[in-house]
């Protein structure tokens, strides 16, 4: 049974599949035996089975959430890297890649981009901020915040599985679209890889995506109403809203597409009825609201780090909100504006180059109250305040970019070409990226108890910028010369290589921002003791800043109040008290549980086992899944209780440690 | 201050290297979505500056606020005003919600306008007969059929300036994109159906035609040459090509149809004229012959489908086409 795969596995010989593959294998497994040899060098699988693989704490899941995301990152920019390598080299004939492995190259990129390494970094921040913001203990169903996770991990591990067993990826682009992505054209097990490591991802998204809202409506502090949330918290409800009513949509496209690959069915096929229009549609349905998924947690990031930074409160809140709201409605309306290439009528391409364009009206109000929360404010320009400005400015150029796109007679002159390319990386980076590091930089103490070296952080701020700028503005004048997207070499009469160059000279600048950034953790690792920052060290606004970093299991001892706008603000102020109860008391809290894990391991084994078509292990999986799940469901027995004077003992060395470091520090 | 007196040379060095730059990089190239020579890329031009201007009038203010603010309000300056508690204003708000409504309403006025107008499926008035090609993306190359010339070629396609030329677009590959970007914007190219383009080159000259969607292995060297000609030019070229060795069969057609790479150029005299629609249909009742399904309507399902079998006959005359009945060719075309 397993002869197919092994016929595609050849330890011997780990480059038959060409130098880079072959590379790429060695590094993949050469980290994994790194990683299991140093935990057993240092005695440490206990610590991370008790602490990390089997936690139910979402602020530890929220960790390794960003872990994941960053290695995909990493991974994506190696990719990113090998593309503007191919295309300063090929003017001519394509060198340095194969046409076939640079297309595997830009697909790996963008799905791993977007899937792994984007939605990681957002669901980090779910998972790390939106109970502590809303003052609660947990979330709403931690289990499943677990095997979403796991779900979601599993997902990356799949997709990179691709690498190892079968060598190969999608060569499709990163939506692969049919009739390509048909068995017909794309026989292989890339977009097998494709489709099922993203259903296994997807589903993880879809159970977050509920676990977070009801975590929303339901576990705020006393006092809290929605129009006194902190705008992350809103901003993640829209992101959270959007992911609910999109991600369906994303599994039952790729349900079918899976279906006309392995059993014969014409969904989307040319023939046979079949409608490759229909899935174009379907996953743009899907698509663009995905953009707003990534982009509003950001919006929210940046509102928190610009009233904190500039000493202020948040200018236009109730502005903010509607266009929250107006944006996330809008992102449901627009989804055609990435084909109006395809044929539709002037009256509907029209229909949606104006709903397109509307929703840069309350985006254009975000940047204004942004700016007038800076204005009589006292702006300290610590690094999260660097990487909002910019945004600010790449935001803006790739916002009149996007405005010039929505119409639809322009989009045609730039459709599928290097500007629209450039557009969106000007959105996704200089908004997702830079609010990722903002949010990063801002929120690390609050989880390490330490801060990040500032003099690094700057560095790596100026390295992103300019190289940002260096790699994506050739890109916009390479569009508008009719440079398309993907092509593996151009003639070189056209003029293109040097803006090529120049192009990857930019990603060069931002390969060495990211060693500035690694530098940054190691150097700041080993100043934790005198950068140490236990408290609330920004003088922050919001909730998650009045209990100790990192918070303990519980998060909060005491309930706390929050019958204001920016609590904890209120509360140093002394306008209101910081909590009602007097008390300690004994606090609930999940237990530690491997089933999460083993759920997924579940699932992965159905997906390798589908993309294999191995029947039985896919049946296997199945009734393991579903095992797992019973043994869950039928354990009433899944929390334990922290007493009182355990929580009073805690809290206590906590003010101790507090009073310790304040002295210290002023002495 | 003494900052910004340091930091003023700094960025216009910069400025100065990033002009050179862009002075050394973009000689000899071509920018050829701004630099138009046909009717439609001109319009398209036009619209991208306008609406470039557009957006300017928040931009510039933007970058400006953004700049004044951070230098004036920093830390460091204990003189400017310290506000804390001042969060709202209705009148600013108010000025940033309908000001950007107010050039986003002009620019949707501009948008309705424009889309209809430069509409890939509306034909360009002329007092010239247009010329009518019919286009196939293949496995990697571009087949065009003049059925009216009863000519062909492969990876070139030649007409006469100053007249319309109506592009019927399909594949029988992977999903294209065609795109001349001198000419005007691009349309997708599909299996199993039709989609339209009209283009009109406005002067001599041979310009650059491209797949702009990914379609396999050798997708980026679907390139082609569109060359404008002199009418007599034109004339002569058919003339000449009609009595070319080379002839479209339908056997020569399935071996073009065959994946290859790096096509050169190529012309034949037309000697199958059924194979365009041939094309079409082929994927409608996959195992049926054309002749066999043209007695017969199509079957049930795919009725119900909303498949284009009414749009088949592709060689419809352009009186057909008028804007008021558009809407339900292209809902059949590219539903």
């Amino acid at each position: 049974m397993f002869a197919s795969i092994l016929a595609h596995i050849d330890p011997l010989n780990p480059f038959h599949h060409g130098f880079i593959i072959g590379f790429g294998q060695i590094t993949m497994v050469g980290a994994l035996l790194a990683i299991v040899a140093a935990l057993t060098l240092f005695k440490k699988w206990k610590w991370l089975w008790r602490n990390w693989l089997t936690t139910l704490d979402p602020k530890k899941i929220g960790i390794m959430y960003l872990i994941v995301a960053a290695v995909m990152l990493l991974r994506g920019l190696a990719d990113a890297g090998m593309m503007r390598l191919q295309q300063a080299l090929s003017a001519g004939d394509p060198s340095f890649l194969t046409s076939d492995h640079f297309q595997q190259v830009f697909t790996a990129h963008g799905t791993i981009m977007i899937f792994f390494a984007a939605m990681g970094a957002i669901f980090a921040l779910f998972n790390l901020l939106i109970p502590l913001q809303i003052g609660a203990r947990d979330v709403a169903f931690p289990f499943l915040n677990a095997a979403s996770f796991w779900l979601f991990a599993a997902g990356a591990g799949l997709i990179n599985l691709s690498l190892l067993v079968g060598g190969e990826f999608a060569a499709t682009g990163w939506l692969a679209y049919p009739p390509l992505s048909g068995i017909a054209y794309s026989p292989g097990v890339g977009v097998d890889y494709w489709i099922w490591s993203l259903q296994i991802a997807g589903a993880g998204s879809l159970l977050s995506g509920i676990n977070f809202l009801v975590t929303i409506f339901k576990m705020r502090a006393p006092g809290m109403t929605f129009m006194k949330m902190p705008l992350f918290v809103w901003s993640s409800l829209g992101s959270l809203a959007l992911i609910v009513f999109a991600f369906p949509i994303l599994t039952a496209t790729l349900g079918m597409l899976a279906l006309d690959r392995s059993m014969g069915m014409h969904f989307f096929t040319s023939d046979f009825g079949g409608n490759p229009m229909m899935y174009i549609n379907l996953i743009w349905a899907w698509g663009h609201p995905e953009v707003y998924i990534l982009i509003l947690p950001a919006f929210g990031i940046f509102s928190e780090v610009v009233a904190t930074f500039s000493g202020k409160r948040l200018f236009g809140y109730k502005s903010m909100v509607w266009a929250i709201v107006a944006i996330t409605v809008l992102s449901f309306l627009v989804w055609l504006h990435h084909f109006f290439t395809m044929g539709a009528g002037a009256n509907v391409n029209a229909f949606f180059g104006i709903m397109t364009m509307i929703i840069a009206v309350p985006t254009g109000v975000k940047v204004f109250n942004w700016l007038f929360t800076m204005y009589r404010g006292r702006i300290r320009f610590t690094t999260p305040m660097l990487w909002f400005l910019g945004f600010v400015l790449t935001f803006t150029i790739g916002g009149v970019a996007g405005v010039l796109m929505s119409v639809p007679a322009i989009d045609f002159q730039v459709h599928n070409s290097l500007f629209l390319v450039a557009h969106f990386h000007t959105m996704i980076v200089g908004g997702v990226v830079f609010g990722a590091f903002a949010g990063f930089t801002y929120w690390f103490p609050k989880f390490t108890g330490w801060k990040l070296n500032e003099t690094l952080g700057k560095w790596a701020f100026w390295c992103w910028l300019l190289g940002f700028l260096g790699a994506f503005v050739p890109l916009y004048i390479l569009g508008l010369m009719g440079a398309t997207r993907r092509l593996d070499h151009y003639d070189p009469s056209l003029g293109w290589q040097g803006l090529f160059i120049v192009a990857g000279l930019g990603l060069a600048l931002i390969f060495a921002g990211v060693g500035f950034q690694i530098l940054q953790l190691i150097v700041s690792y080993f100043q934790r003791k005198t950068n140490r920052a236990t408290g609330d060290i920004w003088d922050g606004r919001t909730l998650e800043w009045s209990t100790s970093s990192p918070p303990a299991e519980y998060n909060f001892a005491h309930m706390p109040n929050a019958s204001e706008r920016d609590a904890f603000w209120e509360v140093k102020q002394g306008n209101i008290p910081a909590t009602t109860e007097t008390a300690y008391k004994p606090i609930r809290v999940p237990k530690n549980t491997p089933l999460a894990m083993f759920v997924a391991g579940a699932a992965c084994t159905i997906g390798f086992a589908v993309i294999w078509k191995l029947w039985w292990l896919a049946i296997l999986g199945l009734l393991g899944l579903i095992t797992l799940l019973i043994i869950r469901f039928s354990d009433d027995d899944t929390e334990r209780t922290i007493s009182a004077a355990e929580v009073k003992k805690i809290e206590q060395a906590r003010q101790q440690k507090q009073e310790e470091e304040h002295s210290w520090a002023t002495s | 201050m003494r900052k910004k007196v340091k930091l003023l040379p700094l960025i216009l060095l910069a400025f100065a290297i990033v002009a050179a730059a862009g002075v050394v990089l973009l000689r000899g190239t071509n920018v050829a979505v701004l630099n138009p020579k046909g009717t439609i890329a001109q319009d398209q031009m036009d619209l991208i500056v306008f609406t470039s201007v557009l957006s300017l009038l928040i931009v510039v203010p933007v970058f400006a606020l953004t700049i004044y603010i951070s230098l004036k309000y920093r830390a460091g300056n204990k003189k400017a005003k310290y506000n804390p508690e001042w969060d709202h204003s209705r009148t600013a708000e108010a000025i940033w919600w309908i000001v950007p409504l107010a050039l986003i309403t002009v620019l949707a006025v501009a948008t309705w306008v424009s889309t209809h107008k430069l509409d890939p499926y509306k034909p360009i008035a002329s007092d010239k007969k247009p010329i009518t090609v019919q286009v196939i993306a293949l496995q990697w190359k571009w087949l065009f059929i003049y059925p009216e010339q009863n000519i062909a070629t492969v990876n070139y396609v030649q007409f006469p300036e100053d007249t319309p030329v109506n592009f019927e677009i399909t594949a029988d590959a992977p999903m294209n994109s065609f795109w001349i970007p001198q000419l005007g914007g691009q349309v997708y190219a599909m299996a199993g159906m039709q989609t339209k383009l009209h283009l009109q080159a406005s002067h001599i000259g041979e310009y650059r035609g491209t797949s702009a969607n990914i379609s396999g292995e050798g997708f980026a060297g679907m390139v082609f040459t569109a060359k404008a000609t002199s009418e007599s030019d034109f004339n002569t070229w058919v003339a000449n090509s009609q009595k070319s060795d080379k002839k479209l069969t339908a056997a020569e057609y399935d071996a073009l149809a065959r994946p290859s790479e790096k096509n050169p150029p190529a012309t034949y005299a037309l000697s199958d004229k059924k194979i365009y629609d041939t094309t079409v249909m082929k994927y409608m009742t996959p195992g049926m012959t054309p002749e066999s399904d043209a007695g017969h309507a199509a079957p049930g399902e795919h009725e119900s489908t909303a498949q284009p079998t009414e749009a088949a006959p592709p060689t419809a005359p352009q009186g057909q086409d008028s804007p008021h009945d558009h809407n339900t060719h292209s809902h059949g075309e590219a539903h």
